[in-house]
C-alpha cells in the first residue's frame, strides 16, 4: 500500500515536471484527481479493506490526496508567474517618453502678488475691501486732503469722465474714505483695499497708464508710527525674506502726516550696495503714514480720540523686485509664453 | 528734480568738514531726498608735471614723457604733438578708470614702457571727441596747479553736486541754496549765514522815477528798486560755474544775476530796461484776447485769468512766467527796474500750463513764496548789480504790500508727540530737535507753542510739528510693536471672495488668467456688443487707442489671442476677471474665456482635446456646478448675438435669468476657431446658493434603459431630454447622452441621439415589469409629441 502510495507521489511529480500550460495542468489534474483518477481509483479499494486496515489507508489516502492537491495548486502559481513576468514583459513602456500635456492654468503675476498679501493681512485680521475705478473727484481727492487745485490732482495726471467730478481713480485711497464714511459707529477699521489705479503717463518700460496698488488702513484708539513699524516688518520680511531689515524715511503724502518711505535693506546685496539697489544698500517698496487728522475728520473721526496708520505698495512694483520683471508692460502683455505656474506666483 | 553745488551751499552753513557722500545721506535720511552726488573726483587722475620729452625711439610720431606726479616720476609715451617741458597736465595712473570703463594699464609701447597716461578733455569725457577737440591735443592746466592733486580743481569742477528728488511739500523751501541750507543745519546742528545785501545808494531815490500800482487779488506784493548805468559783460567765473553746476547757462552778468538769486533765495526776478518801460508800472488781469510778444519772439495771446504787468497802458511782462519783447535787458541797456513780486500760485500755474511756458521761475511761484526773502532779494540784486555790473543803485524800494504777516504758530505737548510717533523721547530732545530747525518756540510744562518761519509753507498744524520733531530725531529710534487688537481673522468683503474663487477654479481647470488695460479704442469697444449700454468716453484721451472704459472684456482677450498667435503660442486657454463700467458710472464684474488650439494633448499619442465649445461648456459647468448653481442653469441657443457665429453661439442663464454668452467667434473676425464666453459675476453672484449638505445615497438598485430618437439636424438635444423628463415622471434620476450619430441609416438632414436613462425610487426595488412600461410609455409620448422616430 505504502508502496503503491509512494510510487504515485513520483509518478504526480514527474507529470508534473512536463507540464507548462494551464491545459497539460488540467489533464494531469484530471489523471490522477479526476472521476476515473489514479487517485480515485485508488480510494475504491477501501471497499475490500478490513476495518483496522481502513483506518491506515484512510490516513494514506488523505496524505497523498493532499499532497496531489498541494502539488498541483504549486504548480499553477508557478505558471502563473510565468505567465505574469511574461506579461509585465510584454507591457513594458518608455517612462522617458513626454507625458500628457495638461496645462496648468497661472495667474497673472499682478494677481499673484496680490492674493499672496492678501492672505497674509486676512490672517492679521484685516478685512480685503475693493471699490470703484470709476470715481468720485470728492472720494479721489477732496475728502483725502487734496483740494482743488493742488499739483497732484492735476488734469494732466488724471483720467477724467466728467470735469470736476468723475474720474478713473488714482489711487485707492478713496476706497479707505468709503470705508470710514460707511462706518456708522466710527468705530476701528482694519482694511486693505487692492485694485486698478490709473495716471496720465506714456507707457514705457517703468510706467504704466494703468498700475495696481494695494493700500491698507488701520484706524483704532492710540495707533502709533511704532504700530506701522512693526506691520511693516511682517509684510516686509514676508516678501523679502526673514533678514531684511526695514527702516522709515521721512516722506510726504497729503493724506498722512507724518509721512514715510517704506524701505527695506536691499534682498540681492544684503546691503551692500549693487544695481537693484542703485549702490544704496536700501530700496523703497511703498509709502506710508498716520492718517492726517483732516482726512479723520472729513470721514467723521475724531483725530483727538482716534488714529491710525494707512500704508501703500505698487504691486507693479513688488512684482518687478521680487520676480525680477524688468518691464512694466510685460504685466500687460499676456504672452503666454512667459506664464508661470509655480506656486509662489 | 534740483541741482544743489555743495560749494555755494558752504557760502550759508559750513560742511567744509563734511563728507559730501554721507551728509547726503543723513539728509535724505531726514526727508530731503538726494537722490544722487554728482563728484568730479577720480581715483589714480592727478595733476602732473612734464620734466622731460624725449621721441620714441622706435617711432616719428611718438614721445616719451617723464612726468612728475608728486610721489613718484612716471615714464610714459604719449603721441600728442603739443607736449611742452614744464606743462602742467591730467595724467591717469595705473588703475585709473575713464568714461567708457577705460581702465589705464601698465604697457609697453613698441619696446619702452607706458605707466599712464596723459589726458584731452575728450578722453575726460568733458568735451565731445571730435576731430577739431583731438586736434588741441593734450589739455594744459594753469602753471600754479598743484602737482598731485584732483584736476578738476583746475577746470571749474571742483564742486559736488546734490541732485534733490524732492516732495511737493519741500518744493518751495528746498528749490533754493538757502532754504536747503536750514535744512543741512538742522540735519547737522548748525547756523545758517545769510549772504550779503547791503549796497551803497546814490541820492536820488526810485520814488521819484517809477510809479506802482496793483488793481488784482492776484498779486499780493510788488516791490521794484531802480539801477543806472550797468555795463553789461561776462559775469564773474564763479558765478557762470554755479549757474553751470545747477544746470543753468551763462548769459550775462545782468541776466545772471536775476538767475543766481532765484537759486539762491528762491525768489524770481524780473528786470525791466526803464528806458522801454516808462514811468509806471501797473499790475492787473489781462483782457481776453489782449496780446504781447514775449521775450522768445512768440505773439501769445491773453485771458482775463492771466496775470499782466503792464506799463500803464500794453503789457510789458506775463507775470511770473515770461517777460514781453517790449521791455526786456539788451546789450545797449543802462537803467534796469527789478521787480521781486509774489503772485497767486494757482494763476501762473495756470497760465504757464495754458502758454506752454513753464519754467524755473513759474515752478517756484508755484509753490508759493517767502515774503521776507522777496524784499531780501531785491536788494541783494542792487549789491550783486552795484559789485559786477558797475550799477549805481536808487535809494528805496516801491512796495506794494498785501502780504498777511500773522506768525503762523502751532502747539504740540509732549506726550502727544510720543504718542504719535510711538516713541519715547524727552522735553529736551524735542527742543533740540526745534533748535536745529531754528523753529522759535516757548515751552510751558510739556506744551511747546512754535512759531513757524515763513520759508516753510508746508508746516502748519500740530502733526506737522510732529513731523519735523520726529525726522530730525530719527524715525531709526521708533522700535516696532504689533498694534494690541482683537485677534479676528478677515474677510473678503462684497464680491472679492466670489471672483477669487472663479479666478482660482478656472486656473485649476487649465486657464491662464490675463490682465489688459480697462481703456480701450473705438474699434474694440463697437465689437462684441451683446447686452450693450451706453458707453464712457474719457474726457481728454492721451490717445484714440484708450479713450474708451471698456464694457466688455472679450475684444481684449481677442487682442491677447492675436498677440500670443503672432508669436506662434498655439494652445490659447485664457480668462479675465475685470470691472467694466457703462452708462454714467454703473459698475458690472464680468468673466470673459478665451478658448482656442488643444485644452489637452499628447501628441506622440495621438491623443488631442482641441479646444472648443463643448470643452469651454464643460469648463463653465464644472465651475457653476463647484460654485453650487447645479442644475439651475441652461444654454439656449441664439443666432442675435453680435460678432459671434449665428449657429454656435448660446446664451448662459442661471435660474432663467440671461448671465451672459458663449460661443465660436464669429468667422469674420476670428478664421480660425476661437470659442469665447462673457459672462456677469455680479448677476451671477445675486443668485444665491445653498451650503453643502452631505446626503445618504439610494440603497435601491438603478435600473438603465437605452434609446435612440433620430431627430432633425435643427432640433436642440434640450427639446428632447425635457419631453422626455415630462414623460418619465420623478423615478427618472438622469439622463445621459451616450452616442450622436450621422450618415449611413440617417437622413442627410437628420441626426440621432441616443440617450441612456436611469431609473431609481428611493423607497423600493423597481421591477423590471413596471420600468420596461414606464420605457415604452417615454418612447411613444416623446416620439408622438415631438414627431421623432426611433433608431433600432
Amino acid at each position: 500500500m505504502n508502496e503503491k502510495v509512494e510510487t504515485l507521489k513520483k509518478e504526480l511529480t514527474e507529470r508534473l515536471e512536463e507540464v507548462s500550460s494551464f491545459i497539460d495542468l488540467g489533464t494531469v489534474k484530471t489523471e490522477f484527481l479526476g472521476k476515473k483518477g489514479k487517485i480515485t481509483e485508488l480510494s475504491l479499494m477501501i471497499k475490500t479493506l478490513s476495518p483496522e486496515e481502513k483506518k491506515d489507508f484512510g490516513r494514506l489516502l488523505n496524505e497523498i490526496k493532499t499532497f496531489a492537491e498541494e502539488a498541483l495548486q504549486e504548480k499553477q502559481d508557478s505558471i502563473e508567474t510565468l505567465i505574469m513576468n511574461e506579461k509585465l514583459k510584454s507591457e513594458r513602456i518608455d517612462v522617458t517618453l513626454p507625458g500628457t500635456n495638461i496645462k496648468n492654468g497661472s495667474p497673472n503675476m499682478l494677481e499673484g502678488m496680490i492674493e499672496d498679501l492678501e492672505e497674509l493681512f486676512l490672517n492679521m485680521g484685516y478685512d480685503v475691501v475693493e471699490g470703484p475705478e470709476v470715481e468720485k473727484d470728492l472720494y479721489n481727492f477732496e475728502l483725502l486732503n487734496l483740494p482743488k487745485g493742488h499739483p497732484a490732482r492735476d488734469a494732466q495726471d488724471t483720467f477724467y469722465l466728467k470735469d470736476d467730478e468723475l474720474l478713473l481713480r488714482s489711487q485707492t485711497s478713496p476706497v479707505q474714505i468709503r470705508t470710514m464714511l460707511a462706518n456708522a459707529e466710527k468705530g476701528p477699521v482694519r482694511i486693505i483695499c487692492p485694485g486698478k489705479t490709473y495716471r496720465r503717463d506714456d507707457d514705457d518700460a517703468t510706467h504704466s497708464h494703468q498700475f495696481t496698488q494695494m493700500e491698507g488702513l488701520l484706524v483704532d484708539v492710540g495707533i502709533s508710527l511704532a504700530d506701522l513699524k512693526g506691520t511693516f516688518d511682517v509684510i516686509a520680511k514676508h516678501l523679502f525674506g526673514e533678514n531684511v531689515e526695514t527702516r522709515f524715511r521721512s516722506s510726504f503724502y497729503p493724506f498722512t502726516e507724518p509721512s514715510v518711505e517704506l524701505d527695506v535693506s536691499c534682498f540681492n546685496c544684503g546691503g551692500k550696495g549693487c544695481p537693484i539697489c542703485k549702490q544704496t544698500g536700501w530700496i523703497t517698496v511703498g509709502g506710508a503714514g498716520m492718517v492726517h487728522p483732516k482726512v479723520l475728520s472729513n470721514c467723521g473721526y475724531d483725530p483727538e480720540k482716534m488714529s491710525g496708520f494707512a500704508f501703500g505698495f505698487g504691486i507693479e512694483r513688488l512684482a518687478m523686485l521680487k520676480y525680477g520683471v524688468t518691464d512694466v508692460r510685460s504685466f500687460y502683455m499676456n504672452d503666454l509664453r512667459n506664464n508661470s505656474d509655480r506656486k509662489d506666483v | 528734480m534740483m541741482r544743489i553745488s555743495t560749494s555755494w551751499l558752504n557760502d550759508y552753513v559750513d560742511i567744509s568738514d563734511e563728507n559730501l557722500k554721507e551728509l547726503a545721506a543723513k539728509i535724505t535720511n531726514a526727508g530731503v531726498n538726494v537722490e544722487t552726488v554728482e563728484e568730479y573726483n577720480t581715483p589714480n587722475l592727478v595733476v602732473g608735471q612734464i620734466l622731460e620729452i624725449e621721441d620714441h625711439p622706435d617711432s616719428d610720431h611718438l614721445h616719451v614723457c617723464k612726468v612728475d606726479v608728486g610721489e613718484e616720476v612716471l615714464g610714459i609715451v604719449c603721441g600728442a604733438q603739443n607736449l611742452k617741458k614744464n606743462m602742467k597736465v591730467i595724467v591717469s595712473k595705473v588703475g585709473c578708470v575713464l568714461p567708457g570703463d577705460f581702465e589705464i594699464k601698465k604697457s609697453s609701447i613698441r619696446g619702452v614702457e607706458s605707466c599712464g597716461m596723459l589726458c584731452a578733455l575728450s578722453e575726460l569725457g568733458l568735451e565731445e571727441d571730435t576731430p577739431e577737440n583731438h586736434a588741441k591735443g593734450i589739455h594744459e592746466l594753469p602753471v600754479d596747479a598743484l602737482i598731485g592733486t584732483n584736476p578738476y580743481n583746475y577746470l571749474g569742477l571742483d564742486d559736488t553736486i546734490y541732485n534733490l528728488d524732492l516732495n511737493p511739500n519741500r518744493e518751495a523751501d528746498c528749490t533754493n541754496h538757502i532754504g536747503f541750507a536750514y535744512e543741512t543745519a538742522s540735519v547737522l546742528g548748525r547756523g545758517v549765514e545769510l549772504p550779503e545785501t547791503k549796497c551803497h545808494p546814490v541820492k536820488d531815490s526810485v520814488k521819484d522815477e517809477l510809479e506802482i500800482d496793483v488793481i488784482t487779488d492776484n498779486c499780493p506784493m510788488y516791490n521794484a528798486r531802480k539801477v543806472r548805468n550797468v555795463v553789461i559783460k561776462e559775469s564773474p567765473d564763479f558765478m557762470k560755474q554755479r549757474l553751470s553746476n545747477c544746470g543753468m547757462r551763462s548769459i550775462n552778468n545782468v541776466v545772471d544775476i536775476s538767475n543766481y538769486i532765484m537759486l539762491e533765495y528762491g525768489q524770481p526776478l524780473h528786470f525791466f530796461d526803464a528806458s522801454k518801460l516808462g514811468g509806471t508800472i501797473l499790475v492787473r488781469m489781462a483782457e481776453e484776447g489782449e496780446k504781447i510778444v514775449t521775450l522768445d519772439n512768440v505773439e501769445r495771446t491773453l485771458t482775463k485769468e492771466d496775470i499782466v504787468i503792464t506799463d500803464g497802458e500794453k503789457p510789458v511782462c506775463v507775470a511770473g512766467v515770461m517777460g514781453g519783447l517790449n521791455s526786456g535787458i539788451d546789450d545797449s541797456t543802462k537803467d534796469v527796474v527789478i521787480e521781486a513780486a509774489i503772485f497767486d500760485p494757482l494763476s501762473i500755474r495756470y497760465t504757464s500750463k495754458r502758454l506752454d511756458l513753464a519754467s524755473e521761475a513759474s515752478r517756484r511761484y508755484e509753490h508759493g513764496l517767502n515774503y521776507e526773502y522777496t524784499m531780501e532779494a531785491i536788494d541783494r540784486a542792487c549789491y550783486l548789480l552795484e559789485k559786477y555790473a558797475d550799477a549805481e543803485v536808487l535809494a528805496d524800494t516801491i512796495t506794494y504790500d498785501h502780504v498777511d504777516k500773522t506768525p503762523k504758530e502751532a502747539t504740540v505737548t509732549l506726550s502727544e508727540i510720543n504718542t504719535l510717533l510711538g516713541l519715547d523721547i524727552t522735553l529736551d530732545d524735542a527742543k533740540r530737535s526745534l533748535n536745529n530747525l531754528q523753529f522759535p518756540f516757548e515751552v510751558k510744562d510739556d506744551t511747546f507753542t512754535v512759531t513757524i518761519p515763513n520759508r516753510r509753507n508746508d508746516v502748519s498744524i500740530k502733526e506737522d510739528l510732529i513731523e519735523e520733531i520726529g525726522r530730525l530725531y530719527g524715525y531709526q529710534h521708533i522700535e516696532s510693536k504689533m498694534p494690541r487688537l482683537d485677534v479676528r481673522r478677515g474677510s473678503y468683503v462684497g464680491l472679492a471672495g466670489f471672483r477669487k474663487s472663479v479666478s482660482k477654479r478656472l486656473r485649476s481647470l487649465g486657464l491662464n488668467e490675463t490682465r489688459t488695460y480697462t481703456l480701450i479704442s473705438p474699434e474694440m469697444d463697437a465689437k462684441f456688443g451683446y447686452d450693450r449700454k451706453m458707453s464712457i468716453p474719457l474726457l481728454r484721451p492721451m490717445s484714440a487707442d484708450k479713450s474708451i472704459v471698456r464694457q466688455s472684456l472679450v475684444s481684449s482677450l481677442i487682442h491677447v489671442y492675436e498677440y500670443n498667435v503672432a508669436r506662434k503660442v498655439k494652445d490659447i486657454n485664457i480668462y479675465e476677471i475685470a470691472n467694466v463700467y457703462y452708462n454714467v458710472d454703473e459698475e458690472d464684474t464680468k468673466l470673459a474665456m478665451l478658448m482656442s488650439g488643444d485644452y489637452l494633448s499628447n501628441v506622440w499619442q495621438g491623443i488631442k482635446v482641441k479646444a472648443d465649445f463643448y470643452v469651454m461648456k464643460g469648463v463653465v459647468t464644472n465651475l457653476l456646478d463647484y460654485l453650487g448653481y447645479q442644475g439651475r442653469y441652461s444654454f439656449t441657443p441664439s443666432s442675435e448675438v453680435p460678432d459671434m457665429h449665428p449657429g454656435a453661439t448660446a446664451i448662459i442663464s442661471v435660474d432663467n435669468r440671461e448671465i451672459g454668452y458663449m460661443g465660436r467667434v464669429h468667422p469674420s473676425i476670428c478664421k480660425k476657431d476661437v470659442f469665447v464666453l462673457e459672462v456677469s459675476l455680479l448677476k451671477l453672484a445675486e443668485k444665491k446658493t445653498r451650503a453643502f449638505k452631505f446626503k445618504e445615497l439610494n440603497k435601491y438598485p438603478s435600473i438603465v434603459k437605452d434609446v435612440a430618437f433620430v431627430m432633425p439636424d435643427e432640433m436642440n438635444s434640450s427639446e428632447v431630454e425635457k419631453e422626455i423628463k415630462r414623460a418619465s415622471g420623478k423615478l427618472l434620476k438622469q439622463i445621459d447622452i451616450f452616442d450622436v450619430y450621422r450618415g449611413e441609416n440617417v437622413k442627410s438632414d437628420e441626426k440621432s441621439i441616443a440617450y441612456s436613462l436611469t431609473f431609481e425610487d428611493e423607497t423600493r426595488t423597481l421591477t423590471t415589469e413596471e420600468v420596461n412600461e414606464l420605457f415604452n410609455k417615454v418612447i411613444d409620448e416623446v416620439c408622438k409629441k415631438l414627431k421623432l422616430k426611433i433608431r433600432n
